[in-house]
């Protein structure tokens, strides 16, 4: 069992959680969203290497690397697509995505 | 002295930078808070026995993941004159942050390092790589197929879409 009580460490990924979910709620440059996604995804990875510390199990750390590896295919994605929108619409405002013409 | 006292510290920062990251206006000074934020959760990590994970969040996410975030922001840029975008304010007030919080954690780091008791401390309940690794490559060899082909997917997807338009970057 390590120093560090698993509640602290759970109620500390959930502030940094809560963080990234208000980034990506108020902010409205999709840049911006993009960063607290990575925020939300990093809180995340908190919990299951405090869950995997707090029992002694690998598995956790397991978890954490199948996060990292999501979190680089969607910041890929994400930022291929975010170079597309900034060519169409000229800006990286969310709200100029709101009317699709099929 | 002991570790929980050094977890609530790097927490802290960790708390304060991510906040600054969706506070801040300019992108370049909120990816200088996000890396920040990364580097606090490592030393965490760290301290929650976890060192290869805080290894791995050092390369991968404050090296890799932000330098891409860095690129884009670049190829943004393009087009138009940046300096004209640029904040006119000029002196510490920009940089002061960031660099406050990362000294923190590299005093916190080497002290953490530095005293034989807290490593005592440390080493007791270390879940080190090589279990990680037996792990991955045994009751997880799947998901690591399966992660192979999201990263396959992931740069398929990053390679078409960020072509230009004559080059059948189309959606």
């Amino acid at each position: 069992m390590t120093a560090i009580p698993l509640e602290h460490v759970l109620i500390f990924a959930s502030i940094l959680f809560v963080i990234g979910f208000v980034g990506v709620i108020v902010r409205k440059n999709t840049l911006f969203m993009l960063m607290s996604l990575e925020v939300m995804l990093n809180a995340v990875g908190v919990a299951f290497i405090g869950a995997g510390s707090a029992w002694q199990q690998a598995d956790g750390q397991v978890m954490f690397i199948l996060i990292l590896t999501l979190a680089a295919a969607e910041v890929a994605v994400g930022l291929a697509l975010l170079i597309q929108m900034h060519r169409r619409f000229g800006s990286l405002n969310i709200d100029k995505l709101n009317k699709m013409r099929g | 002295m002991n570790v929980e006292l050094f977890f609530y510290l790097a927490a802290a920062m960790a708390i304060i930078a991510s906040i600054k990251v969706i506070s801040t206006h300019n992108t370049v000074h909120a990816l200088l808070y996000l890396v920040v934020s990364l580097l606090a959760v490592a030393v965490c990590f760290y301290l929650m026995g976890a060192p290869f994970a805080a290894g791995l969040e050092v390369t991968v996410y404050a090296g890799a993941i932000v330098v891409l975030f860095v690129f884009a922001v670049m190829m943004f840029g393009l087009g138009s004159d940046e300096t004209l975008n640029a904040p006119q304010v000029r002196g510490l007030g920009i940089w002061a942050g960031p660099v406050v919080i990362a000294t923190g954690l590299l005093i916190e780091l080497i002290y953490i390092i530095n005293h034989s008791g807290l490593q005592k401390q440390l080493s007791i309940d270390v879940v080190d790589a090589k279990q990680v690794g037996i792990l991955l490559y045994g009751p997880y060899l799947l998901a690591v197929e399966i992660a192979s082909f999201l990263l396959l997917a992931g740069l398929l997807a990053g390679y078409h879409y960020a072509k230009p338009e004559g080059q059948g970057g189309q959606i």
